[in-house]
């Protein structure tokens, strides 16, 4: 960096220098220490200034709910009691948790919304990585599959559960109509059977239908998601690697074996740990598709479900804070057990 | 791919293998699409008599009665989906406006100045994108019942901006973080304060990122239901299209209708989608995977 004259107001001078210094540099030197505490001074007001209305935002709804959500857990509070109720009343009383584990499903809700979040995840990641490992290779039309495998990722939830749960609909979905030419069967009700028995050249499969649609539609919605992380990686990934592989003798398969799936390593741990806590939290796709039915209940229907179904925002305030409990230790797990450099 | 004499069955198990995967992706992506566009044309007792045959006839596809029925205002006996469309679209661009103003100061001041808290800012965006928004909504509900602000748009808008605001922030700070500072630095040199700095360099400079960042933010506010459910769901003159969808799916109302609603939702995204994709790909993924 070009040095200014000597007679140059040294704050002018130091504010390049300042841009230039990165998160946690240290103490001033003593040289400049004077001057620069004012310039640091400065700095950090205008800093302040720029944050502060993103920042009180966000904590204003964030933070704040959060605390609050605590101490509404402990108490006994109905949905028509909302008019006369004060927001600084303390009360302390475990009967919400007591009612939300106590609740005979609750083990059975748990174990449904971590098979839900980890099957979700897995064949989103894995239709994703597919989708990339299509697009990387030119064919003619690559842009508009391209675009095209982002529909369901930018499609309003709400159109793509409607569109789902017409497609397999009993009466006239397409998917039920061909299922029928196809297997000679009767009407197979998707949505809302916990099983059903599949018969494929004479065996006998019991699937549970409704369970697999959830996590099916996650897979769908979300996969494109996962498709643009890893395409991105492998874009990025040099091509002397696999020239040099080729060279050897290696085949496209081992060079994918033994190249591209080390190298995205990082980007599947990512990729892993985002999808699996917004599925793991997720309302839209499972309320929307099911509303819960046939096996397909999960914590924030069930949340939902104590706030409007029963009335009781007690126990609804009291299953959030366990979901996100559950999911603070799922995570402590994940980081405990994934190398550090592969979590990002 | 590899030379074909070398490993010749392999070769040829993978061109069928692509070419059958790339007609899979289209099959699972291209052909929902196209049914929900089919079906929203169509009579819905042709779809009953057989549910194969969805492609719609010239006689429908010009009707267009599906859509009449879905626009109409609900005193005229349709489900008044342009005054839902008015609510979504006021939300969604005031959210838009807001959270890049905002997210676009914070973000700068979080690339390029040096301030005491900087990293667990940072570091509590992040967690805050993260953060299962179901936790949040039982004490918004309860807050924003207590308040009055529960069936409004405003409250809604406020509520979203708590969601688009560390999303942006991050996408933005990743972004000026690669822009080089030799401009800016001279651009201080000169006598340029720092907010004009920001107004005439970073701003003009960060454009696709903008807007990459608009769009994105404008597709999670248009696309959003749970909040819209909680606050919105006793005055349905406020519905957004995505409530208000929801809404008429528990109704006794023809699926055809519902496909013709659904297009109706799904229309502007997509447009926009298509318009802008390079941007939006180039900025959801900018500094989350790094080379």
């Amino acid at each position: 960096m070009a040095q200014g004259p000597s007679d140059e107001r040294p704050e002018v001078r130091s504010a390049p220098e300042v841009a230039l210094v990165g998160d946690g540099a240290g103490p001033s030197t003593p040289r400049t220490a004077g001057r620069a505490r004012t310039m640091r001074q400065r700095e950090q007001r205008l800093a302040l200034g720029l944050i502060a209305p993103g920042v009180l935002i966000v904590l204003a709804l964030v933070l704040l709910p959060v605390v609050w959500n605590i101490a509404l857990s402990f108490r006994e509070l109905r949905l028509i009691e909302l008019r006369e109720f004060s927001p600084l009343t303390f009360d302390f009383s475990l009967e919400n948790y007591q009612e939300v584990i106590g609740d005979s499903d609750f083990f059975e809700l748990l174990r449904t919304t971590f098979i839900y979040a980890v099957l979700g995840t897995s064949v989103s990641i894995m239709l994703g990585l597919w989708a990339a490992m299509v697009v990387q290779a030119a064919f003619p039309g690559r842009s508009l599959v391209r675009g095209l495998i982002l529909f369901p990722y930018v499609v309003p939830v709400v159109a793509a559960a409607l569109l789902w749960r017409t497609m397999l609909n009993p009466q006239i979905g397409i998917l039920n109509a061909w299922i029928q030419s196809a297997f000679n069967t009767g009407n197979v009700d998707f949505l809302t059977s916990s099983s059903f028995d599949l018969q494929i050249f004479g065996f006998q499969l019991g699937l549970p239908a409704a369970f697999t649609m959830i996590v099916l539609f996650e897979g769908w919605r979300s996969f494109p998601f996962a498709f643009l992380f890893i395409l991105a990686r492998l874009q990025a990934l040099p091509g002397e690697l696999y020239e040099a592989a080729q060279v050897d003798g290696a085949s496209a398969v081992q060079s994918f074996i033994h190249i591209t799936l080390p190298q995205l390593r990082g980007v599947f741990a990512v990729l892993f740990l985002l999808r699996f806590i917004w599925t793991f939290n997720s309302f839209d796709e499972v309320y929307l598709l099911t509303g819960g039915a046939g096996g397909t209940q999960v914590v924030s229907v069930q949340i939902f479900e104590y706030l409007f179904g029963r009335s009781d925002i007690g126990a609804a305030s009291a299953l959030s804070i366990v979901l996100a409990i559950v999911l603070a230790v799922l995570l402590l797990l994940y980081f405990r057990f994934v190398p550090a450099e592969e979590s990002v | 791919m590899s030379a074909p004499h070398r490993h010749n069955a392999e070769y040829w198990f993978l061109a069928v293998l692509k070419w059958g995967s790339i007609v899979f992706f289209v099959a699972i992506t291209a052909f929902p699409l196209l049914y929900m566009i089919s079906l929203s044309f169509k009579d819905i007792a042709e779809v009953l008599r057989d549910p194969s045959d969805f492609f719609p006839s010239f006689a429908e596809l010009s009707s267009l009665e599906t859509y009449r029925d879905v626009l109409r205002p609900a005193d005229e006996g349709g489900r008044g989906f342009l005054l839902l469309m008015r609510n979504s679209a006021a939300v969604a661009l005031a959210t838009v406006v807001i959270t890049v103003g905002a997210g676009t100061l914070a973000a700068y001041a979080a690339a390029r100045l040096r301030f005491f808290g900087k990293r667990t800012i940072n570091m509590g965006m992040v967690l805050v994108y993260l953060f299962p928004a179901i936790v949040m909504a039982i004490p918004l509900f309860v807050a924003f019942s207590a308040i009055g602000l529960r069936d409004s748009l405003v409250g809604l808008t406020i509520v979203y901006l708590a969601q688009t605001i560390p999303v942006a922030l991050y996408m933005l700070r990743s972004y000026f973080v690669t822009v080089p500072v030799e401009i800016e630095e001279s651009a201080l040199i000169d006598g340029c304060s720092r907010l004009s700095v920001i107004w005439r360099i970073v701003l003009p400079l960060a454009a696709p990122a903008l807007a990459a960042v608009s769009l994105y933010v404008f597709m999670i506010a248009w696309n959003e239901f749970l909040y819209a459910l909680l606050f919105l769901t006793q005055s349905p003159e406020l519905w957004t299209l995505s409530l208000g969808l929801q809404q008429l799916d528990n109704q006794e109302i023809p699926r055809t209708v519902l496909m013709a609603g659904a297009v109706v939702i799904s229309l502007p995204v997509i447009l926009l989608f298509f318009v802008a994709e390079r941007w939006l790909v180039e900025g959801l993924t900018a500094g989350s995977v790094k080379g």
